[in-house]
């Protein structure tokens, strides 16, 4: 498998009145077809923006961002973005909320409508598609908003703090919950968080930033024994607690 | 997890069906409270017209100068008998209608214009503040000149009243939505036209329906303020009318029959509010 993402010498700098501040250094990231892909890093050291650059959000100050060996420039299908909190828009309902997307790319057509309403129907939130969000717990609503993102078919889903707006118990449910989604459709992913645990958990390789200007620290990748991989298995891995202890020694907290 | 959640709705039903006796105490509570409050506002008012009249009726005050209940009555019925109250009542409320409504469509598509162009916002913000703290009744005789002395002097002198605050309410309503629901739709690729029409619109627009509620407020200063200066009919005409002939019953009624017409178009806008402004919140 190729690579679907290639991050080349990337450099990002912020101006302001108050100066510049360098937030991304030299980062050099390949992500292969079908990886999953968690950046974390102590917070304010670029995770974010790193997902902008790759999204075409923004444009780097050097390098270059590739995806399918093409350079980014400006968004594109191919990428899809889920932020922090849902953003389900309470004007619409979910079918409306879910067809966003779509709408804005003038997409919309009966295959595309048809496969919304697949997708609706595969992840349970048919009979709610003609409620409104208020009206949906979180977790649904968090997996309306990943509907949301996939119709429009991008080949790669940016998280970035995808679960940190739910309480604990509901995010291990959603992780669980989006992840076997999220492998069911065969997509690419990279997932920004500053959660150690939820970092190891879901992903197959692991990128530890340093403090700002952010660079690279340290790839990990994740090799668990459990039976078949999914989020809450491998918390019980026996290698999970190495893991965390190597990442969270890297992040080198001091409070 | 799906059907978790399921259960969890069902058990909020059944918990709503069966209500206990303490829940039914409550709510007896909370209904006598709102019986308790509403007839007591009823029994100031009842109580204020009948002190008037009985205070008028033995000489305590002079009802040549404060008029009195009664009087007011039989001055309506005198105006409605010569079938120019609701000539009057309708110029005016028609003049309100059209100042608050030209004046909130015309305040939205400047705030639109301002959105879209930040440049444009920075470079009129002075004097949009500038027009803001000016009252907007000193330009009354400018109107008047430059437009005649007619129902479109009024119709401008209520629109501009209402004007100003419009754009600055709004344009802080558009200015105010989620940047992060921005950034939604622009991963998606939206172009600014879709910017403003997916998102900021629809998220402002109930910021939009509490401009027009102040707008009509406003907008009756301005017409009352306008009828004072030029016009030949309308509530402000009477009132004038009234207090240069020393006639304190036409102007005692007529500010009775404002008061209950612009409660009653400020009500009007409230249902509208309730019929546009969906509420989510509710099954």
């Amino acid at each position: 498998m190729g690579n679907i993402v290639e991050l080349k010498n990337i450099g990002m700098i912020y101006h302001s009145l108050n100066g510049e501040i360098i937030a991304l250094e030299n980062i050099n990231l390949s992500v292969e077809e079908g990886e999953f892909v968690s950046i974390v890093g102590p917070s304010g050291c670029g995770k974010s923006t790193l997902l902008s650059l790759i999204s075409g959000l923004l444009k780097p100050t050097f390098g270059e961002v590739l995806i399918n060996g093409k350079e980014v420039n400006g968004t594109s299908n191919e990428v899809g973005y889920m932020l922090q909190k849902d953003h389900l828009f309470d004007w619409r309902t979910i079918y409306e909320n879910v067809i966003l997307g779509l709408e804005i790319t003038g997409t919309l057509n009966a295959g595309t409508k048809e496969k919304v309403l697949k997708l609706l129907d595969t992840y349970g939130l048919y009979e709610f598609k003609d409620k409104y969000p208020s009206q949906l717990s979180g977790g649904m609503r968090q997996r309306a908003a990943l509907i949301r993102t996939l119709a429009t078919d991008p080949k790669i889903l940016l998280l970035d703090e995808a679960f940190s707006a739910l309480d604990y118990q509901t995010r291990l449910a959603v992780n669980e919950d989006i992840y076997s989604i999220i492998k069911k459709e065969n997509k690419t992913a990279i997932l920004v968080t500053h959660d150690i645990a939820e970092s190891i958990s879901m992903a197959d390789r692991v990128v530890v930033l340093t403090k700002r200007p952010g660079t690279i620290k340290n790839i990990h990748e994740i090799k668990l024994t459990c039976k078949k991989r999914t989020p809450l298995c491998s918390r019980e891995a026996p290698e999970f607690r190495h893991y965390f202890n190597q990442i969270w020694k890297e992040l080198d907290v001091h409070v | 997890m799906f059907k978790i959640n399921r259960k969890k709705v069902n058990d909020k039903q059944t918990a709503l069906q069966e209500i206990s006796p303490e829940h039914r105490e409550f709510l007896r509570k909370v209904k006598l409270r709102k019986t308790i409050i509403l007839s007591t506002q009823l029994l100031i008012l009842i109580l204020f017209f009948v002190v008037w009249e009985v205070a008028g009726d033995l000489k305590l005050i002079d009802a040549f100068i404060t008029s009195q209940p009664s009087r007011m009555v039989k001055t309506l019925i005198n105006l409605y008998n010569e079938g120019s109250l609701f000539y009057h009542i309708g110029i005016t409320c028609l003049e309100t209608v059209i100042g608050f409504t030209i004046g909130t469509v015309f305040g939205i598509v400047i705030a639109i214009i301002l959105w879209w162009s930040s440049f444009l916002a920075k470079v009129i913000e002075p004097y949009l503040v500038v027009l803001n703290s000016l009252p907007k009744i000193a330009l009354g005789p400018v109107f008047i000149v430059w437009i005649g002395a007619g129902p479109a002097s009024i119709i401008v002198m209520a629109l501009t009243v209402s004007l100003v605050v419009t754009i600055l309410e709004v344009l802080n309503g558009f200015l105010s939505v989620d940047q992060e629901k921005i950034k939604l739709v622009k991963t998606f690729g939206a172009n600014r036209l879709q910017i403003l029409t997916k998102v900021v619109l629809p998220a402002s627009f109930p910021t939009m329906i509490s401009s027009l509620k102040i707008n009509v407020g406003l907008s009756w200063v301005g017409v009352i303020v306008g009828e004072f200066l030029v016009s030949k009919g309308g509530l402000g005409y009477l009132i004038v009318y009234g207090g240069q002939v020393f006639q304190l019953d036409l102007v005692m009624a007529s500010v009775l029959v404002l008061a209950i017409a612009a409660a009653l178009m400020y009500q009007g806008v409230v249902y509208l509010e309730k019929l546009l402004v969906r509420d989510n919140s509710q099954k």
